[in-house]
């Protein structure tokens, strides 16, 4: 597969993996204190563990898995309002596959599904319009969630329901931005990362100015990266580099998808279709200030929170976490998996007590996966 | 998050909607076009994008992959004389 | 003495109704009209029970083998196969992945009201091709039919007999660390033909169902490499299921390599679209042996030989453990756990 398989290739990995043992040391990792750094992205993690990259760095370098899973980071009173809104009389629920095993406080999608929900499983919010056009005696909701990588294409599919005038479809906004949870991260005083490889897709949409406070303010390096593993290792090295020359610079190693400057169509509809919420809660990890977008007034008709009356925050008490779970630290890279008391025992993927264990792209889940000995290390 | 994958631009579905027909390693699927274009779409066929959801959501740059994959060949040299540098200086300090 | 009257055969038409679950005519007519012509039962009285003479592999110190699957798929004809070749191969896979010789099948059919007549006959005529190709006789069977909603067009169960001859025993308590697993192709066409076919993803492919029976590549195994230890098909929850039960039951862990697992560009392509995993895509043609190190080679080559295992490959190996721990080596050096599956792979977007 081209633009794929070039950037699979062990033989060129080998170089990689030498260059990153040959720059850790003047980079500044030790065995007692290894370097940390942040890859922000679940696609990122999932990659790390698909190909084992994990127990192939030095020991002096350690990865700290981030936030950016929207499947995890949603909180469970998100959830409760799907259940809601999808046991409505009428109402066709359509969801991407990653949000059907999120535990709400009482339920799953799954379960409300088997409970005789209609939920369905789109690949695309275009399918659930689609679904909306041949069912016009239904009221179709999509579930939007993801980051800025997904927002645009919920944006252009309210746009086109509007210009279509489908008024039987409407989006259940949660989607989320990247850079004000790294902001909340690195003004913890805990925290103690070195450095960042960035979201290669949200970057395709943002570009990579929004980071700039990263080096600036917090002088830490951030490098946005693909998801094939030589991008990863590529961007490991550059992250290495930059600290073994002192330097906290954002630098691009996907510009074959990032532009600089990202994608302005895509910016456009964004702000065309939604506004910053003032605040919105992250699981594991609380309210962060406008971290979240909803629905523009101009596109209520669109927006299942208005049309169905669970608007966020409507009198809910924030979704408390599980009592002893410790998805917040490890999203803080605060502690490993393996670390939290819940890990194997109550919490496994087929249970999931906290977020991290749902998605395959959370770390606890990727952990328990494709851990290898880590698993044994939590028994 | 957030997967992408790469696809080439097969066919022009329905340009008033914004539509092609992308190939991925020979599944087809439709694909928006709305971020990636402005206008007319047929000089795009051939194309290849990054996909998301359905969605296009950037044109794949050529010469910026080839960049990056040279980049990581020179790598691999530049490792390869450091090794060997590291090896002979080895072998100078064990001489007596 | 006069012969007795027999009232003409009518061929039913139509749809299915709940008078053809009924026990009188019309279901005489369904039964006689749809399964009987096709299954070639005609001829013989036909009794409530199959009555089978013994194979002489049984009467010279064989044992019997019995298994039965249920088969359910939606939609019922997609590309490669459908519900009566699953139901059909399924059963004679199952036979012959333990070392048994398929010899006589049972069909029994939960059918919703309303099913065309002509989907039933297509069906039908599919299972018995499917039966002639894997060299076994359906010879007996039910029908039943339910109330709209009350199934979903149509459920089709089979239990199937076969000897397995003096001397042969496979099983998984017998695999051993060091033994090698090779499988006979490709990987996940089925599970990726069946997705595409329901038309959810909206996903155009040329992929097709790997639904073949399997007792004639196993039979070439098993005399190129008599030692085989075990076989096992990999249907539902892929190979990696299979090799996560085989380690299991045998107390012994498994190394797949990465690079040596037969996957085919439009899968690959396929998986990368929808993020899934082939490993635990569903197959229905696909088996895996084990075999001793020293008849790997006599084994993949049978294999090779053989129409259904053209594309066979060595994945692994059978090692130490710890027990049950399955652990893919990635091309670039590092090493995974594959475990079972929770439920379902769940196309995702992140």
């Amino acid at each position: 597969m081209k633009y794929i398989d070039e950037f699979r290739d062990p033989a060129l990995a080998k170089n990689l993996f030498r260059r990153i043992e040959s720059l850790v040391g003047p980079a500044g990792g030790t065995k007692e204190k290894p370097l940390q750094i942040m890859e922000i992205c679940g696609g990122h993690t999932h990659a790390i563990f698909r190909y084992g990259l994990d127990k192939l760095v030095p020991a002096e370098l350690e990865f700290v898995h981030g936030p950016g899973c929207p499947v995890c980071v949603l909180p469970m009173s998100r959830v409760d309002d799907c259940i809601e809104i999808a046991a409505r009389d009428n109402v066709i629920f359509c969801t991407f596959g990653d949000a059907m095993r999120v535990p709400g406080t009482r339920k799953s999608l799954m379960q409300a599904k088997a409970e005789g929900c209609d939920i369905r499983m789109v690949y695309s919010p275009l399918d659930a319009l689609e679904l909306a056009r041949r069912n016009p005696d239904r009221d179709v909701v999509f579930f939007g969630l993801g980051f800025e990588t997904t927002m645009p294409a919920t944006a252009v599919t309210i746009r086109k329901a509007a210009a279509d005038g489908q008024t039987n479809f409407s989006v259940f906004c949660n989607h989320i931005l990247v850079p004000p949870p790294l902001r909340a991260l690195l003004s913890d005083p805990q925290m103690r990362l070195d450095g960042f490889v960035g979201p290669g897709h949200v970057s395709m949409i943002i570009g990579t100015e929004p980071y700039r406070f990263i080096a600036e303010e917090f002088g830490k390096p951030l490098v946005v990266a693909g998801f094939e593993p030589l991008d990863l290792l590529q961007a490991i090295v550059m992250v290495l580099q930059q600290l073994a020359e002192g330097r906290a610079e954002i630098e691009n190693q996907y510009a074959r998808v990032v532009p600089a400057n990202g994608n302005p169509h895509a910016m456009a509809a964004i702000e065309a279709v939604y506004e910053p919420r003032s605040s919105f809660d992250w699981r594991g990890l609380g309210e962060i200030d406008r971290s979240g977008v909803k629905i523009r007034g101009e596109y209520a008709a669109y927006d299942a929170e208005v049309k169905f009356g669970v608007g966020y925050g409507a009198g809910k008490a924030a979704g408390r976490e599980p009592e002893g779970c410790r998805c917040g630290d490890v999203v803080k890279g605060l502690i490993k998996p393996p670390a939290c008391p819940k890990f194997g025992g109550e919490c496994v993927p087929e249970r999931p007590l906290g977020a991290l264990m749902v998605s395959s792209e959370g770390a606890c889940a990727a952990y328990y996966q494709y851990g290898g000995t880590r698993r044994e290390e939590a028994a | 998050m957030c997967l992408g994958i790469p696809g080439r631009i097969a066919a022009i579905r329905d340009a008033e909607r914004r539509i092609a027909s992308v190939d991925f390693s020979g599944v087809r699927r439709d694909v928006d076009l709305t971020c990636v274009a402005e206008g007319a779409l047929d000089d795009l066929v051939g194309t290849w994008v990054l996909v998301h959801v359905g969605f296009a959501m950037s044109v794949i740059d050529e010469a910026e992959a080839q960049r990056t994959l040279e980049a990581l060949a020179e790598l691999g040299e530049a490792e390869e004389e450091y090794a060997a540098m590291r090896e002979s200086a080895a072998m100078l300090e064990e001489r007596p | 003495m006069a012969a007795p009257i027999v009232p003409a055969r009518r061929k039913p038409k139509g749809k299915v109704t709940l008078a053809h679950g009924g026990g009188g005519k019309a279901m005489r007519d369904l039964v006689e009209g749809v399964f009987v012509d096709a299954f070639g039962m005609g001829g013989a009285p036909l009794e409530d029970q199959a009555r089978l003479v013994p194979p002489e592999a049984l009467l010279s110190g064989g044992r019997l083998a019995m298994t039965t699957d249920g088969f359910v798929v939606d939609p019922l004809f997609f590309p490669g196969g459908d519900i009566g070749k699953l139901a059909v191969w399924g059963t004679v896979n199952d036979l012959a992945v333990g070392g048994a010789v398929p010899h006589w099948l049972s069909v029994s059919m939960i059918i919703e009201e309303g099913l065309d007549i002509e989907v039933l006959e297509r069906v039908a005529h599919s299972m018995r091709e499917a039966a002639d190709l894997a060299g076994v006789r359906i010879v007996t069977g039910d029908t039943k039919v339910v109330a709209r909603g009350g199934a979903d067009k149509l459920f089709v169960t089979t239990a199937g007999v076969g000897v397995i001859p003096a001397g042969r025993d496979l099983g998984a308590h017998l695999v051993q660390p060091g033994d090698v697993a090779i499988v006979n192709g490709y990987l996940g066409r089925h599970g990726a033909a069946i997705l595409a076919a329901r038309g959810e993803m909206m996903l155009e492919t040329a992929i097709e169902s790997d639904c073949a029976p399997l007792n004639g590549l196993m039979e070439a195994v098993l005399s190129a490499a008599p030692g085989t230890r075990c076989a096992r098909d990999a249907t539902r929850g892929g190979l990696a299921s299979l090799l996560n039960e085989v380690a299991a039951a045998s107390g012994t862990g498994f190394a797949i390599e990465e690079a040596r697992l037969p996957l085919e560009a439009e899968i690959r392509g396929f998986c990368e679209v929808l993020g899934f995993d082939p490993l635990y895509l569903a197959n229905e043609g696909r088996l895996a042996v084990f075999v001793p190190p020293g008849e790997a080679e006599a084994a993949l080559a049978a294999m090779r030989d053989h129409e259904h295992g053209r594309e066979a490959a060595v994945i692994g190996q059978v090692t130490e453990g710890p027990a049950g721990r399955v652990v893919m080596n990635t091309a670039f050096g590092g090493s995974r756990i594959v475990d079972m599956l929770v439920g379902d792979q769940l196309p995702r977007i992140c």
